[in-house]
């Protein structure tokens, strides 16, 4: 009797595994905490696990190149995916738009940063900090408001560059600079700012931030990894991006 | 191969940040191997571990200490503000400060080697034929322990060229003041610029392959030297 019980339970378990699959997700650095969330109710309504690995873009790229085994790649740009896709290295027809961040300029200070980005004309900083413009949308997207306020001569000599939106998060975060370009998503939750001053850089200043996922070739055919790129498309995914400061 | 103007200013930035931790390296691993090598303290071992963990501790942790350490709130960055100076981070004598952690043990453990080497009996002698102190220091142990001197400072010199962990947190990538070569291949190949990327890789490597053949024509002819001596 208790044999034949066990003997059901393990047949309804491996149905049960079988279905469940796993997929390994490469994140860029500026979808972390969102994608914590969405990976969390995936697995909820889903019953498939996402392994989440975070860092920059062209990181991810060139591991892709070199045989990464990721299922899926969700980009800080459009860029990197369609490069993928023209390579073969990726499903033809799976890309598309996850999401469009936001930039911000954040201090921890309370009162440095206005709403309109003044502090930039002004002498009250000796250091800001951006993302990599050669590496980061983020970046490049800073130096275009830069360059879109014309304030370069008075910002560019205080420049310093993290590698990546994290990196340049951590800088202004343990105050090395006094502020910074950073993405939305790592300074505010259900739509406010949790600490210091911040500016919301209106999205007219600078090229859309599209972020663009796809399924890549070690994905083919992995059940987990589709379901995953529809479920981003999905409302609960799109409500935890929202709050996120993502449009 | 080619290489740009940006990846020469790395490099003779790399070379200079090299050559100053250097200098500062010995001044300051010289008194702490001599203490070490001859302490009986109880404090000995709990030092030596201290001067040993970078040798450990992943280059992100030293790097996200000293980047807390150095931030205006930080320990650091609180006396180097009240020293009229600012905060360090992403300037040269910030990475200065930080390759002289990263590097210490390269400079101290082969000086404590070649202290001990020595033994007590030459510093005895000269004691005995009234050299001061100082005088048996710099005239008898200096000389006797040359090889490690040399050692010391090619190990310091090269292990700062490589550094790169800890540049890549405090350093900020600022062209002339704190972007060095390791950094540069980095953004090159982070960029795609895979043969940029190849260009300054292959310096790395050359150099790198040069002063390890050295140090080791060095150690052999010095090993010569003392079997012919002794």
């Amino acid at each position: 009797m208790t044999l034949r019980l066990l003997l059901a339970l393990a047949v309804s378990l491996s149905g049960a595994l079988a279905q469940a699959g796993e997929v390994t997700v490469a994140v860029a650095a500026n979808f972390t905490a969102p994608m914590q969330k969405i990976a969390q109710a995936f697995e909820q309504d889903t019953g498939h696990k996402a392994q989440l690995a975070f860092g920059a873009t062209g990181k991810f790229y060139a591991q892709i190149k070199n045989g990464a085994p990721f299922a899926v790649l969700l980009a800080a740009d459009d860029e990197t995916p369609a490069r993928l896709e023209k390579e073969d290295l990726a499903v033809a027809g799976t890309r598309f738009t996850y999401a469009t961040g936001r930039l911000a300029l954040w201090s921890k200070s309370l009162n440095l940063v206005d709403d309109k980005g003044e502090v930039l004309r002004s002498n009250s900083f000796y250091k800001i900090a951006i993302a990599d413009p050669k590496l980061a949308p983020y970046g490049a997207a800073a130096m275009e408001v830069i360059h879109k306020l014309g304030v370069q001569a008075n910002v560019i000599p205080k420049l310093v560059q993290g590698e990546s939106i994290g990196q340049t998060f951590q800088f202004v975060n343990t105050e090395n600079a006094q502020l910074g370009f950073v993405a939305l998503s790592q300074i505010s939750i259900d739509g406010r700012i949790t600490q210091g001053s911040a500016w919301v850089v209106p999205q007219s200043m600078h090229t859309p931030l599209k972020q663009d996922a796809l399924l890549l070739n070690a994905g083919k055919g992995n059940a987990a990894a589709t379901a995953l790129l529809t479920y981003l498309q999905g409302e609960r995914a799109r409500a935890i991006m929202r709050a996120y400061g993502y449009l | 191969m080619y290489l740009s103007a940006e990846d020469f200013q790395a490099i003779s930035l790399t070379l200079q940040l090299a050559s100053v931790t250097t200098v500062l390296l010995l001044l300051l691993a010289t008194p702490v191997a001599w203490w070490l090598a001859h302490t009986r303290s109880v404090w000995r071992a709990p030092v030596a571990s201290l001067v040993a963990l970078p040798l450990v501790l992943p280059p992100t942790v030293l790097g996200f200490y000293l980047l807390v350490a150095l931030g205006p709130n930080g320990p650091i960055g609180q006396l180097t503000q009240w020293a009229g100076w600012g905060t360090l981070a992403f300037s040269f004598w910030g990475l200065v400060l930080g390759s002289v952690v990263y590097s210490l043990p390269f400079a101290v453990q082969p000086l404590v080697n070649a202290f001990e080497a020595m033994g007590p009996r030459p510093m005895e002698v000269a004691a005995t034929l009234r050299a001061s102190q100082w005088d048996a220091f710099f005239t008898v142990a200096v000389p006797l322990a040359k090889p490690g001197f040399v050692m010391a400072a090619m190990l310091s010199f090269a292990h700062t060229v490589g550094e790169f962990g800890v540049v890549l947190m405090i350093g900020g990538n600022i062209p002339d003041t704190t972007r060095v070569v390791s950094t540069q291949i980095y953004g090159h190949v982070e960029a795609m610029e895979y043969s940029q990327a190849h260009g300054l890789a292959g310096v790395m490597l050359v150099f790198s392959f040069v002063v390890l053949l050295g140090l080791s024509w060095f150690n052999h002819r010095s090993d010569q030297h003392k079997k012919v001596g002794a």
